[in-house]
């Protein structure tokens, strides 16, 4: 298995994993911010360039280094391979850069919009880009297209990731789903506007990492910080979906219902738009308990940990915390 | 007088038909390879030749060609790269347009070396016409037997199709082509798999320019020792240069590698001097991706030495002080050329062929034409001109392919050899002319 070294913690992966899975395996204090890598789709990653890493030894054959920063999303791991990421202030130099691009043409509206608080581009932005803009110019903007009832598609704010094409692809049946024009005149579209019906589509909402493609059920209803996440399950009849969701409420009311997201923000599994959009109701669902929420999220402010996630945290810290908890913890 | 090998025998009325060409010397390439030669002898001769790749990059094609994976049961491709799309290059469509056959003898001959039994010409849409010529001269070629079954008699069968592009400089990148050719939308691929392994229809693939193609005839008629013998050093054989700007005679021209700048735009076998006896001002040496230089960079390296036309010597210096041959993309421009407006139609370009998948070329390319646009309707900050600098040292390197280096080099190139010019548009905005002109175009720069 070959072994690789970033920012100087040395692991050993299976054949074939990428710079980002192994950095991913060592702890999110290593791992490159990913916008357009998304686990579950193939071919996925490579576009946005967030990921970038320095390799400054390829292989222990080929110790040359890289000439040029790689994105980590689809670059194998070699045997003996050296990597830098947040130990190289040229690589930090390198993505402030990548961020700044993506931010010049994004209108940032989060104060309207619906994704503020479970925003990737925000995080991105907040960690990796500068206090000011250098950009003076308008701001690229596109005429809205209606794709249906149950999404809502905000061009103007996307960042061309193309998950949601993934998506389109390879999770939907029929797609209708894509790309037209090129550069920075490129939008993601329904073919000639179409809708974009069929089993799976609401899955490009979970998919987006900006606020371009939002739920249309959930449109302006609450700040998503303002929602507690909960997680629950229903028997679903579809055949590739097996209900396993999480529910936003607010109150009583399931504002709305979204896939499990693991710490990298991405869906654990893909769920059906009838459990999606057609669930609303608290008694369409078994609830199992609060969702595990990380404390830097905005959402986790009005929230809390589960309470099995709270005790494994505080008996893992139990030295530094200096105090020795007992065995029938209580969070009060 | 240089050796020719490529386009000696353009000026033959009717060379562009079988016959004609068949008359001068024609597909004997075809004939010694498939007769007396194995493919690995070919190979080897093309190694020999020290051939370079005549599409801008100079990988040795010998090199290229023994990378092809060859996999058991597996078909393999030979595409030929006839999307020459870079400004200031026309050299591939003068030898479509003229000799036809010539590339059709090189697919052959290249396809058996390499063992694959289809080919493909991907040519650029807006070359619809030089395609209806090309596969007129398929029709000869499959009607006279060098194309087909058992191809005279050797038992090897090859096919050679011509697809026409939709007019994107990126399907010029060889795995944008690819995807264009099978049908998707032209993006670029993220490499690795690199296309020697997994190419058109996730087979091996070579992807090389129609004038390496076209340079095997030669390599393998006369022995790949004989074509080394031409150029210097690393650089052999010859190089079809389109030469354009402000010279008395442009055109394209097949050079000996080796020979000096000077002698290239001066003399008057090639450009003829300058246009009306001014002064030469800067030189794009190899299309408008490679970095620019003023005059006394490009007639003398910066070590004092005259510049030749070699890969090499024109990289002398690095991009500090050197360029690239590049394509062989020759534009000339004298003392009256304002290098920023020359700057800023680069960028136009470059700003509206990036496809758009990544973040660094497609927003950044926009926004270096936006600031050129700002500066040029006299509106710039001496600031503006640093931000640029900043803006392509950021595109530079982070992106998906080439391009982004594409519209980063001139960038980079025109700032570090005319910044004065920049400061003096900045500082004094009566000095353009024609702001007007910018002004209109730049609907972006508020007033």
């Amino acid at each position: 298995m070959p072994k690789v070294t970033i920012d100087g913690h040395e692991i050993e992966v299976p054949k074939g994993t990428t710079i980002l899975q192994a950095a991913r395996m060592i702890g999110p204090h290593v791992a490159p911010p990913a916008m357009c890598f998304y686990t579950k789709l193939k071919t996925s990653g490579g576009y946005c360039r967030t990921c970038i890493v320095k390799v400054t030894k390829g292989s222990a054959q080929n110790p040359n280094p890289m000439p040029k920063p790689v994105a980590s999303c689809r670059t194998e791991v070699m045997d003996g391979m050296e990597v830098q990421n947040n130990t190289s202030p040229d690589l930090l130099e390198a993505r402030k850069g990548v961020v700044e691009f993506l931010l010049i043409n994004h209108p940032l509206d989060c104060p309207i919009c619906d994704q503020a608080g479970e925003c990737h581009l925000q995080d991105l932005g907040y960690q990796n880009g500068s206090e000011k803009t250098r950009y003076e110019f308008k701001r690229r903007e596109f005429e809205k297209i209606d794709i249906g009832k149950y999404v809502s598609l905000h061009m103007t704010r996307c960042i061309m990731c193309f998950r949601c094409v993934k998506v389109a692809d390879q999770i939907t049946d029929k797609r209708v789903h894509g790309v037209l024009h090129r550069g920075d005149a490129a939008e993601i579209s329904t073919y000639i506007e179409n809708v974009i019906e069929n089993d799976f589509s609401g899955n490009v909402i979970d998919v987006c990492p900006v606020g371009a493609l939002t739920d249309r059920t959930f449109r302006f209803k609450s700040r998503v910080w303002y929602t507690k996440p909960m997680e629950a399950h229903r028997k679903c009849d579809h055949a590739k979906c097996n209900g396993k969701v999480r529910l936003w409420f607010k109150g009583e009311d399931v504002l709305r219902v979204t896939a499990r997201k693991d710490q990298w923000g991405e869906a654990e599994e893909f769920i059906c738009n009838t459990c999606r959009f057609e669930k609303k109701r608290k008694s369409d669902w078994i609830i199992e308990g609060p969702s595990p929420i990380s404390h830097h999220s905005v959402i986790s402010t009005n929230h809390y940990m589960s309470l099995n996630m709270a005790k494994v945290e505080i008996l893992k810290h139990q030295k530094a915390l200096g105090f020795i908890p007992m065995k029938k913890l209580d969070l009060e | 007088m240089g050796k020719k090998l490529l386009i000696h025998n353009d000026h033959v009325p009717g060379i562009h038909t079988l016959d004609v060409y068949r008359a001068h010397g024609g597909y004997a390439s075809v004939e010694k390879a498939l007769k007396t030669m194995t493919p690995d002898q070919v190979t080897d001769e093309v190694k020999k030749s020290g051939l370079r790749g005549r599409g801008g990059a100079g990988f040795p094609t010998g090199l290229k060609w023994s990378f092809l994976a060859k996999p058991e049961g597996v078909a393999r491709y030979l595409v030929c790269n006839a999307d020459e799309s870079e400004p200031g290059t026309f050299k591939d469509r003068y030898l479509m347009e003229k000799i036809p056959h010539a590339l059709i003898e090189g697919m052959i001959t290249s396809s058996y070396a390499l063992g694959a039994k289809k080919s493909y010409i991907y040519i650029r849409g807006e070359y619809f016409y030089v395609a209806r010529i090309l596969e007129a001269a398929l029709a000869e070629a499959y009607a006279a037997g060098f194309l087909g079954e058992n191809i005279l008699g050797s038992g090897f069968s090859h096919d050679c199709y011509v697809q026409v592009g939709a007019g994107a400089y990126i399907c010029g990148e060889e795995t944008a082509l690819i995807e264009s050719l099978e049908g998707k939308r032209g993006n670029p691929r993220i490499k690795p798999p690199f296309p020697a392994v997994q190419g058109v229809w996730a087979c091996p693939t070579v992807v090389n320019n129609v004038e390496t193609i076209a340079a095997v005839v030669p390599i393998v008629n006369e022995g790949g020792e004989a074509y080394a013998k031409i150029g210097v050093g690393k650089s052999t054989g010859t190089k079809l240069i389109s030469a354009s700007g402000h010279i008395n005679k442009p055109g394209v021209y097949e050079i000996e590698l080796g020979i000096t700048v000077e002698d290239f735009i001066f003399s008057d076998e090639y450009c003829g001097g300058i246009k009306g006896g001014r002064k030469l001002k800067a030189v794009v040496a190899g299309g408008s991706s490679v970095p620019i230089l003023p005059a006394e960079l490009i007639l003398r390296t910066a070590k004092g030495e005259p510049r030749l036309m070699t890969y090499e010597s024109l990289g002398d210096g690095g991009f500090i002080t050197g360029t690239m041959l590049g394509s062989g993309g020759f534009i000339v421009m004298d003392e009256t050329t304002s290098i920023v407006k020359n700057l800023w139609n680069f960028t136009r370009f470059y700003h509206h062929e990036s496809c758009g998948q990544c973040s660094p070329c497609r927003e950044g390319t926009g926004w270096m034409e936006k600031i050129l646009n700002k500066i040029l309707a006299g509106k710039g900050n001496l600031s503006d001109v640093d931000l640029l600098w900043d803006i392509q040292s950021k595109i530079e390197g982070k992106t998906i392919c080439p391009l982004g280096e594409a519209a980063a080099w001139p960038v980079a190139a025109a700032i570090r050899h005319f910044r004065a010019e920049f400061e003096e548009y900045v500082k004094n905005p009566s000095s353009i002319k024609d702001v007007k002109h910018y002004y209109r175009l730049n609907n972006l720069v508020e007033a």
